[in-house]
């Protein structure tokens, strides 16, 4: 005979105040457990959206950025005539030559506050290798003309980034001429101008980096063992979207492991307030346990009929931390990967799995608070209760 | 002057939309040294009549008179201090806190003194030594039987030799051996130390002890029987 | 104080709930304690820096290169004592899973101008003496159990290939805002194996004055203003603290967590305040026969959820300070110096306070308000 739910239930609206307070602890713990989780979400999907499958990115040998490795001219020609490479549609090879460089740059509401913000020098190529990059305003720089094109993530964050406005750097004005998307990966957070004027702004004469598409991904391997081998450069050859993923490894399981031990910490704490909730109320209601125990009720039922309230309670604090940390989804916030030493902004990202880990999170919460009350309360000797 | 004076006393309780008169015009008079039983049936305002004196609830009308001080016009700040200095209350039901010892509970009323630990300890072994449960200081209530508990009760009630010792129902929960005790006890406390005691009682043996009994019903005296002269 | 006993006894009531959130008041704070110690170290790491230093750096991007060749130049500037110069390096050490810096510097000016590294005088002059020697931080040797003498081989990432050191010796830092698991090693030793491009990654200067910081780095910037490589001269304080901001809104972050944290406990400690006060009410009404006025019990039910909570922020709070102290604690090298400051500790105290306040005040009126002989009669 299974005690019904309503019991649990017009128990619990009979202390209300207690309850609540227990329901709202284990809502904040959830709340924050989504929330960080949210943010590493939302940093690893930029970066993971940021490469495709199709496209393989080669960097000079032992480079573990972009900012790091270096390609001639010489080796980046060569490479742009891999035979791999897709062609677009006027049949020219998909192969992008790109310079890379951070800028510091003040951020708007507060200039003294640095931002590493990437500027990466492209050709026309570039547009058309990245297939997920589209223009939102504007047109595209022109050639010979010193023009930038920004991501959307850092138009209003800093200061001149509207189209027809001018940015100053390098020692020279930069005209804003268009803005771009790029489904929310990391590129959108970069400056992308034309490499003949970027590169000899930096003084520089090389690139950084050369990223194709290839015409069948089933090629990658091939491609990859031919290049590592060619004797004319020493270069690592890798799967674009695995690379810019690695790169999201070092900050993702910091925010993660953060996440974790913050909201394990809250929830023993929360817990603890579940248990002395649950003990007072198994007190208090030791007449109607022995009562029911007394109609026929099992022990078993009673400790069940405990254990369910509590879960009630944990599940009501749940569906409550979901809902403050509901807003989060989308907001925009940003800062360094340390792994790039670049400025990569990103939304907190809520899945409809991470509100329902929250959920879980929070039952097994009152679970484990209630698991001792309700063995006592199961275990109550009848006339001891009845007195 | 008389120890207790209670002059034209009217005390009403509105319960709902009713409104209930206890006594309407009071007056009474204790004497220093007393020993009275106030008796009578449920609902005749015995207890109320005690925490009026004890300033625990104030008339609707008159004045209640306690060595001198209108206790019926202090504030409850007032009162708690003169409560201190003055009243020792036993209840029916003991009221022992459970978490203090038999020692401790004794104490309670001497941490509102200035008195000094030592003072305080001395005044606590005398006062248990008077109910006679000195080798049980350091025992809780739920290791004292009924009648223990009631003689520590006392014992707290008597530890700052307050000006009068009120008693609502002391032998309530007793059984009779218990009863005799606590009983032989009040008795001994007012022929050897003097204390003015006031207890509300339905226990015919407790009014035996008392040398001064007072029937109260409706609200007004009935009779007044004074055992000793 | 002569109420001891009795609060005590109250608090002994219910043992397992009095542990459990004195526990969790402690575990709270524990981690407020933490999160505070993340912006207190990165804000003292912003800090940090002579006010007789000053950083030189490309001014176009820092990532890029001046000329060594304008060492010579900025020593003729006036007021200017003494200059020298590191490169960042990149280098990585077995799998690279523990990240460390690196860097080529030119080594006697360096180790001239930065005298909080301290370096035993034998081992500073093997340092100096051998061209392909390593110095580092005292970490590394917990870290890798590296010993002077000894050979390490480390991967580059900017400039390729395998970097064979010597280590000649272990520095310790005076100051912890100063990383202690850097790896420095010859500046001369970075240029010759990449063809002798003679690039510096930044310039450190040290000046006569602080008070002409502002005059001899705008001499310096004029200087190279129209160069191919211009230059950003600032106060060494500057340069860190623009670092700092690098976090970006770590600030917003941990202080939202806190205080979500915070209020989580209130509610655990206010549950367990309200639930003692409930079952309490025929004792308190004793206690105001006996005489104890309202304001007295007012003040003892705010002292009982003062206990709780000011135990609590003692442990946590305690218990956060030697346990980052103990373990050495940095974060893997990203919070160098990670401490939980006495500017910390206080404001948990404060908050401790408060949450007695707030835990305890609405049982500490009920208390007060308590109607004695309606109380009494519920229970007679």
């Amino acid at each position: 005979m299974k005690i019904p739910i309503s019991y649990n239930l017009r128990s619990m609206r009979a202390r209300p105040v207690s309850t609540a307070l227990t329901a709202l602890g284990i809502a904040l713990v959830v709340a924050v457990f989504i929330g960080m989780l949210a943010l590493a979400n939302g940093f690893a999907s930029a970066l993971v959206k940021t490469g495709s499958a199709d496209n393989v990115l080669v960097l000079r040998k032992g480079a573990d950025n972009e900012m790091s490795s270096s390609l001639d001219r010489e080796a980046s020609s060569i490479l742009a005539s891999v035979p791999q490479a897709a062609r677009g549609d006027d049949g020219h090879a998909l192969v992008s030559a790109e310079s890379y460089v951070v800028i510091p740059l003040g951020r708007i509401e507060d200039t003294t506050g640095m931002a590493n913000v990437v500027l990466r020098g492209v050709d026309a190529e570039a547009w058309k290798v990245r297939s997920n990059v589209k223009l939102t305003q504007g047109r595209l720089p022109a050639s010979g003309q010193n023009e930038l094109c920004l991501g959307a993530k850092l138009v209003g964050r800093f200061p001149n980034t509207a189209v027809g406005q001018s940015m100053t750097f390098a020692g020279r004005p930069w005209e804003v001429v268009c803005h771009f998307t790029a489904g929310g990966s990391a590129f959108e957070s970069e400056m992308w101008g034309g490499s003949e004027q970027v590169m000899p702004a930096l003084r520089r004469d090389n690139f950084q980096s050369v990223t194709l598409r290839l015409a069948d991904p089933g090629a990658f391997e091939e491609v990859k063992r031919s290049l590592e081998a060619d004797k004319r450069f020493t270069v690592d050859v890798h799967k674009e979207s695995v690379f810019y993923a690695q790169q999201s490894q070092l900050l993702g399981n910091i925010l993660r492991i953060l996440a974790v031990l913050i909201t394990s910490i809250m929830a023993v704490g929360a817990i603890f307030g579940a248990v002395n909730t649950m003990y007072a109320a198994v007190s208090s209601r030791m007449p109607e346990i022995a009562v029911l125990l007394t109609l026929g009720f099992k022990p078993r039922s009673v400790l069940a009929s405990f254990l369910i309230e509590s879960a009630l309670i944990a599940f009501i604090g749940g569906v409550v931390g979901c809902l403050i940390a509901l807003p989060l989804n989308g907001l925009v916030t940003s800062t360094t990967n340390w792994a790039t030493f670049s400025e990569i902004a990103f939304a907190f990202r809520i899945t409809p799995v991470l509100l329902l880990a929250g959920l879980v999170f929070a039952v097994v919460m009152g679970m484990l608070g209630g698991f001792f009350p309700a063995r006592r309360a199961s275990k109550v000797p009848v006339i001891q209760a009845l007195r | 002057m008389a120890l207790v004076e209670i002059r034209d006393v009217y005390k009403s309780f509105t319960r709902g939309a009713e409104k209930i008169d206890v006594f309407a015009g009071l007056t009474l008079d204790v004497e220093q040294g007393n020993f009275t039983a106030l008796m009578g049936p449920s609902g005749s305002g015995k207890s109320t009549l005690l925490n009026l004196i004890a300033g625990l609830d104030k008339p609707t009308s008159g004045t209640v008179r306690v060595n001198g001080s209108e206790v019926s016009a202090m504030t409850p700040t007032q009162l708690a201090g003169w409560r201190s200095e003055n009243v020792g209350f036993v209840f029916q039901s003991f009221n022992l806190l459970p978490v203090l010892t038999a020692f401790q509970n004794v104490e309670l009323p001497l941490l509102l003194t200035r008195l000094s630990k030592k003072d305080r300890d001395e005044r606590i072994k005398i006062a248990l030594g008077v109910v006679g449960l000195d080798d049980r200081m350091d025992h809780y209530p739920r290791q004292l039987s009924g009648g223990q508990e009631q003689r520590v009760a006392i014992a707290r009630a008597i530890v700052a030799d307050p000006t009068l010792v009120l008693l609502d129902e002391p032998t309530g929960q007793l059984d009779a051996k218990s009863s005799q005790e606590v009983l032989s006890l009040l008795a001994r406390l007012n022929d050897e130390f003097g204390k003015t005691i006031l207890i509300v009682t339905h226990d015919p043996a407790a009014a035996k002890r008392a040398k001064r009994q007072l029937h109260l019903e409706k609200g007004t005296f009935v009779e007044q029987a004074e055992l000793v002269p | 104080m002569k109420f001891w006993t009795l609060l005590r006894a109250n608090l002994g009531r219910h043992k397992r709930r009095t542990f459990l959130t004195i526990t969790s008041v402690a575990l709270a704070l524990f981690l407020f304690a933490s999160l505070r110690s993340v912006i207190t170290t990165i804000g003292a790491a912003a800090q940090f820096g002579s006010a007789r230093r000053l950083v030189t750096t490309n001014s176009t991007g820092f990532i890029l290169p001046l000329p060594v060749a304008y060492a010579n130049r900025l020593e003729a500037v006036p007021g200017m004592e003494k200059v020298t110069w590191a490169n960042w390096f990149g280098g990585q050490y077995g799998d690279g899973k523990r990240f460390f810096a690196t860097f080529a510097v030119d080594a006697k000016s360096y180790l001239d101008i930065y005298p909080e590294m301290s370096v035993p005088a034998d081992q500073k002059e093997a340092f100096l003496r051998d061209k392909g020697g390593a110095l580092i931080g005292a970490r590394l040797v917990d870290l890798f159990g590296w010993k002077v003498g000894q050979n390490v081989t480390l991967r580059g990432t900017i400039f390729p290939g395998d970097w064979i050191f010597t280590i000649r010796g272990v520095y310790t830092p005076t100051d912890p805002s100063i990383n202690d698991d850097a790896l420095m090693f010859h500046y001369d030793y970075l240029d010759e194996r990449t063809g002798h491009k003679g690039n510096v990654g930044w310039y450190i200067l040290e000046i006569d004055k602080p008070d002409n910081a502002a005059q001899i780095a705008k001499t310096i910037d004029d200087q190279f203003k129209s160069s191919p490589y211009p230059t950003k001269t600032g106060t060494e304080q500057a340069f860190n603290a623009s670092f700092a901001t690098m976090w970006g809104n770590i600030g917003l972050l941990m202080n939202t967590i806190g205080l979500a944290v915070v209020f989580a406990i209130l509610l655990v400690t206010a549950n367990a305040m309200m639930m003692s006060a409930r079952e309490r009410t025929r004792e308190l009404a004793v206690l105001k026969t006996i005489g104890y006025s309202d304001r007295l019990l007012f003040g003892l039910v705010l002292a009982e959820a003062g206990l709780i909570t000011i135990t609590g922020a003692i442990l946590g709070l305690g218990a956060a300070k030697l346990l980052y102290r103990a373990t050495n604690f940095n974060a893997a090298g990203f919070l160098p110096g990670f401490d939980v400051s006495w500017a910390t500790i206080a404001t948990g105290g404060v908050i401790a306070m408060v949450l007695m306040l707030a835990s305890g005040i609405v049982p500490a009126m009920q208390a007060a308000r308590l109607p004695v002989v309606a109380a009494l009669r519920n229970v007679e």
